[in-house]
């Protein structure tokens, strides 16, 4: 059976698809997005994060750390990241877990018993699981096998993803999946580079084929309301008119932004957001009510 | 010789929790040693309160009086029992009469308040939230008394001439004769030895056993009916047989207690026509006059109509809690059954709308309101907890053939419980499978802003307890909960609460070999060093001999003091109303009922899991430190160098609640060896009640955690241990559904009751698809065998309370945006921004 690398299992997950599901979060992303609430999920490695507010200077991983990476001054803890090789000592023996690592490897017959506990909330709710990320379909062998394990106990699966992947990929695995969680973020090209890092062009094209085959009923899209980045009139504007040429799609949700500053603080990361307040309620209203133009039921 | 002043065991307050704003005070007082964080969630609740909004002015009228009048203690019924007791009436007769005399003299002599504007007739008491005392019960001192009055938390004021007459007659007539003293006389050196040490809580060495509800009886049958059957058993009654006296005598008791009550009820008759007559204005008039009528209707007779069956029910509440102070209020059972008739016809009739039927409940709702519980003796400024009396108005369930019991009046108790949000009475919503999820869905509505009411109960689950105690599917199916969480057959079970067990004391008193390291005493059984232990099996039987040894203790004074309210403590109104007591002509306290249990409350199952866990896993398997490591630091409290220890323990152990079945199992076997041990005592001497198990704490984990040192789940000594079947406060961190599996493994169904609360933010409750969601995630719970679940809804000031102090509230789990996540785990800004928006909302 294949291994996976995920960083979370959320269960009573109830804003990840119908139903009350069990959120599988696959570690690994192609994109790089700005404002991504969840950076722990970027990298395919796992991430040593530091909570300042657990230490208690017991010095434990400066005893443990065989690359030196940690230091005490001034009753102060320091990391040195750069000298770190990721060997993950400091945070199995940090007693305050001040030190630990988002992301783990696990087996598919792992990940199914954690996911078969909650079988009769799925069953009365109409819920099942829900394989989100990072991008999922980065570790598609992992996603296959454990779809396949899911149909095979006849569960609900729903795959929530950037659309960043090869159409072959895609296509590998909708035969088990009964519902696509499917991002749009920005409609311009140049835009999406800038912003995520990648081309929008296999993601435009993974959305018309799904559209195409007739699996547009089952898409829920997902937009994120970023301030000043993709809330502007001209890619709303934009996404509507390519929302408009796809058939059979019915739904978007709007997700907020947030300002998560602090999380990727803790990972030792940029956080490159220009802007950190949330989104003016009459920009959502406005949002909303383009997309309700196109018969589009929307969610917030 | 012990004195009784120093044994009080304070924390024993029954159920101090049936509002969300105590459930914050205690939950912060739980993890908080400071109190600013209790002061601003009160505020936030007082906010909310705020927003309460009764359905007309006269009940808004009422609620404002009954919310705002001064708890203040009544020395009328101690005045007039003692005079009693003085007069020479009782002189040679037995104690059934005696008691049943006494109740008459009470009845024909209290004062006969009538809130203006009320609906419902009759008080305990001189006046609303005026709290009569007991001293044939218990004799309170002035010492009592006077930190009653002074005492900064939820004060009794005492005035000056009350205070007089307990130290001129009260006193100088009890002291030494209370049934208290004569329990305490009579109880042995171990026992008093364990309950001082903090082992257990005793429920009757101040108060009356009352732990029953109302059930169909009462609203089949008035006194009159009652007085009939009386008079019928006396005829059947034979001289020939052994127990002939005895029998007679408690008819005659019962007898006299409902001639008492007639006597009431003609008082108020009278007062009310005098009232009608001078009243000036027509409706009030008209009302007065419609009141008259319902008195000298019912209690005599049975109700005919919605009105009555109210103000039926309630002279027979007032007649229990007069009588004696029993723990946990009376309660009417299954309201919605019990009123839906009389509802469908008056509707049927025109002579009830429901508007006018919601009126009456709350009204209703408020008498309950303005009887606070009675305060206990030996009291101190910072103990005993709350002013509820526990009575718990059920609502849904089954109906007596087996169907959906959920009807009109179900939807209107949670329209008054959502309206009115006073602190009395409490409720329940008994939940099965064939309920309409409408029904749950409604009653999430009421959950939503967060005022902890009202709990969810698994009724299947009740019958099923029910019919493993040997009881009859029809009265499974009138069965509900009372108190907290306490299954019982309403109106037919004397199923009578003994007192709470302390399990983490036990296991520190296991650990030191017997010997209670508090008091350098040798309370418990020499099982051995723990150094010495091989394997983990070694301890956990060194554990359950210690517990088996104090069980032995406990259960012998549970005998003997159910004995002594058998002999001096008849309760011949009590027993009119509680099948079989007339058929048998046996009173309530003396094995009447048609079904006797007796129950020990189990407390800190979380916390013992969870130290038995840690120390199977990191001294057994692991081997991160050793047994004498552990007890070096359990003895230092985990001071200076373990903290590190304490923070592994905290940090890196399976832990209950997560839904791991390494410390889950343990739970497990704790559960089914403490009921299996229970359940192997055999019934008792007098009553024949069978004994058996509850799982709920009240107050009683804050009195234990006082008692308890260090325990080896990371608790330092004096912090509460866990409450009911929770997991340790703040441990579970794999959210709800964990908690529920982890929870569902262990057999309720063999148990009488488990209690569980659980912490939910606003927005899990926002919208329909949420609560869509909540009502499918409750009643899977149920499926999977959980009893009760109550829902904290948290409030802003408790996160901002985490905010300064994350690390007491790492389970602490919000809802961000498209996903949710742990409060401490968030960035600030966003953690501001999600309390922004939780303000917003209460607004």
């Amino acid at each position: 059976m294949a291994s996976g690398s995920i960083f979370n299992i959320s269960r009573y997950a109830v804003h990840d698809g119908p139903g009350i599901r069990t959120t599988v979060f696959l570690k690994g992303c192609p994109l790089r997005c700005w404002w991504c609430h969840n950076p722990e999920g970027v990298s395919q490695e796992r991430s040593l994060m530091f909570f300042e507010y657990k230490c208690i200077l017991c010095k434990t991983c400066a005893g443990v750390c065989p690359a030196g990476a940690f230091s005490f001054a001034n009753n102060l803890h320091h990391l040195d990241r750069t000298s770190c090789n990721n060997c993950g000592l400091c945070s199995e023996t940090c007693p305050t877990e001040a030190l630990s690592h988002a992301g783990r490897m696990i087996a598919v017959t792992e990940l199914m018993q954690e996911i078969e506990k909650d079988v009769l909330l799925y069953d009365n709710s109409g819920g099942g699981v829900t394989f989100s990320g990072g991008e999922p379909l980065l570790q598609h062998l992992f996603l296959n096998e454990a779809l396949t394990e899911c149909k095979n106990r006849d569960l609900r699966t729903v795959l929530d993803t950037s659309g960043y992947a090869s159409e072959a990929v895609l296509s590998s695995v909708l035969d088990r999946v009964d519902v696509i969680l499917y991002d749009l973020k920005l409609a311009d090209e140049e835009e999406h580079r800038k912003y995520t890092g990648v081309s929008n062009n296999p993601i435009k094209e993974n959305l018309r084929m799904l559209a195409d085959r007739g699996r547009g009923r089952d898409v829920i899209l997902r937009f994120p309301v970023i301030p000043g980045i993709t809330d502007t009139q001209k890619n709303v504007d934009a996404l509507v008119e390519f929302i408009s040429t796809l058939k059979g799609i019915n739904e978007i949700d709007l997700l907020l932004f947030h300002d998560v500053s602090e999380k990727y603080h803790r990972l030792g990361m940029e956080y490159q957001m220009p802007v950190r307040q949330a989104p003016a309620p009459s920009k959502i209203k406005y949002i909303k009510e383009r997309f309700e133009s196109i018969g589009l039921y929307v969610k917030t | 010789m012990i004195s009784l002043e120093s044994l009080n065991s304070p924390a024993d307050e029954k159920h101090a929790r049936s509002t969300a704003q105590q459930e914050i005070i205690f939950r912060e007082a739980e993890t908080v040693n400071d109190s600013s964080g209790c002061v601003a969630a009160l505020k936030e609740m007082q906010k909310k309160r705020a927003a309460v909004s009764p359905m007309n002015e006269r009940i808004a009228r009422l609620r404002e009086r009954s919310m705002r009048a001064e708890v203040r203690i009544s020395g009328e019924r101690a005045a007039l029992i003692t005079n009693f007791y003085q007069s020479g009436i009782a002189a040679g007769k037995s104690f059934p009469v005696q008691r049943a005399l006494a109740f008459k003299y009470l009845m024909e002599h209290v004062s006969l308040p009538v809130e203006d504007g009320q609906l419902i007739i009759g008080l305990r008491g001189t006046g609303p939230q005026e709290v009569p005392t007991y001293p044939e019960m218990c004799t309170h001192s002035l010492k009592d008394l006077e930190i009653l009055n002074s005492r900064a938390n939820m004060p009794y004021r005492v005035d000056d001439q009350t205070a007089e007459l307990y130290k001129t007659k009260v006193i100088p007539a009890w002291k030494g004769n209370a049934l208290r003293d004569i329990i305490f006389d009579n109880l042995s050196g171990e026992w008093l030895d364990a309950y001082q040490a903090g082992i257990w809580t005793e429920f009757m060495e101040q108060r009356a056993p009352g732990h029953t509800a109302g059930g169909e009886r009462i609203f089949a049958s008035g006194l009159l009916d009652v007085k009939k059957e009386i008079r019928a058993k006396m005829l059947e009654q034979k001289t020939s047989e052994p127990e002939y006296f005895d029998k007679i005598e408690e008819l005659k008791a019962m007898d006299i207690a409902a001639d008492a009550m007639l006597t009431y009820a003609g008082r108020y008759v009278e007062i009310l026509e005098k009232m009608a007559g001078e009243e000036e204005d027509d409706e009030r008039k008209k009302e007065l006059t419609e009141m008259a009528r319902i008195c000298r209707r019912v209690p005599a007779h049975a109700p005919q109509d919605f009105w009555e069956a109210l103000q039926h029910y309630w002279f027979v509440h007032l007649g229990v809690v007069y009588e004696t102070n029993p723990w946990d209020s009376y309660n009417p059972g299954r309201l919605d059954q019990h009123l839906y008739p009389f509802y469908e016809k008056d509707l049927a009739e025109g002579k009830l709308t429901r508007e006018r039927a919601k009126e009456l409940l709350e009204a209703f709702w408020i008498k309950f309101n303005n009887q606070p519980s009675v305060p206990k003796v030996g009291v101190t400024a910072e103990e005993s907890f709350t002013y509820t009396d526990f009575t718990k108005i059920n609502i849904g369930g089954l109906k007596k053939d087996g169907a959906d019991g959920v009807n009109e009046i179900s939807y209107l108790l949670l329209d008054v419980l959502d309206g009115i949000r006073t602190m009395q009475p409490n409720t329940a919503v008994l939940v099965s499978d064939k309920n309409p999820e409408r029904f749950i869905r409604k009653a999430l509505k009421v959950v939503r802003p967060g005022f902890g009411e009202p709990p969810f109960f698994n009724f299947d689950g009740v019958i099923i307890k029910m019919l493993r105690q040997g009881k009859k599917l029809e009265d499974a199916r009138t069965a509900g909960v009372s108190g907290c969480v306490e299954t019982g057959a309403f109106g037919k079970e004397a199923y009578i609460l003994t007192g709470y067990f302390n399990l983490p004391k036990i296991l520190e008193i296991t650990l030191n070999n017997g010997i209670d390291p508090q008091s350098g005493k040798r309370l418990g059984l020499e099982t051995g060093n723990p150094a010495g232990f091989q394997t983990y099996d070694e301890l956990g039987e060194a554990f359950i001999k210690q517990v088996k040894y104090f069980l032995d203790i406990k259960m012998q004074g549970n005998d003997l003091i159910e004995a002594l309210f058998a002999k001096y403590m008849p309760v011949p109104f009590l027993s009119l109303w509680t099948d079989d007591c007339v058929a048998r002509a046996r009173d309530y306290n003396a094995g009447g009922a048609r079904y006797n249990t007796q129950y020990v409350q189990i407390v800190g199952l979380g916390t013992l899991a969870y130290g038995l866990t840690a120390i199977k896993y990191h001294v057994f398997d692991k081997k991160t430190f050793s047994m004498p490591e552990l007890l070096a630091a359990l003895r230092q409290n985990f001071a200076e160098k373990y903290e590190v220890m304490r923070q592994i323990i905290l940090n890196k152990t399976p832990r209950y609640g997560e839904d791991d079945d390494y410390t889950d199992a343990i739970a497990k076997k704790i559960v089914n060896d403490i009921v299996e041990m229970i359940e192997s005592y055999p019934p008792s001497p007098v009553r024949r009640a069978s004994k058996r198990a509850y799982f709920l704490p009240t107050t009683a984990h804050v009195y234990f955690g006082k008692v308890t040192g260090a325990t080896p789940d990371g608790r330092k000594a004096g912090i509460p241990v866990s409450e009911g079947i929770s997991p340790v406060q703040g441990s579970d961190k794999k959210g709800i559904a964990a908690v529920f599996r982890s929870v569902s493994k262990c057999d309720w169904d063999k148990t009488g009751g488990a209690l569980l609360n659980q912490k939910l933010t606003p927005d899990l409750l926002e919208g329909e698809e949420n609560l869509e969601k909540l009502a499918q995630l409750i009643k899977t719970f149920f499926n999977m065998g959980g009893h009760h679940v109550q829902f904290n809804v948290v409030s802003v000031a408790l996160l901002r309370e985490a905010q300064q102090r994350p690390q007491d509230f790492q389970d602490l789990m919000v809802r961000v945006a498209g996903y949710s996540d742990y409060f401490v785990n968030l960035p600030k800004g966003l953690q501001d921004e999600i309390i922004a928006r939780t303000e917003h909302k209460a607004v």
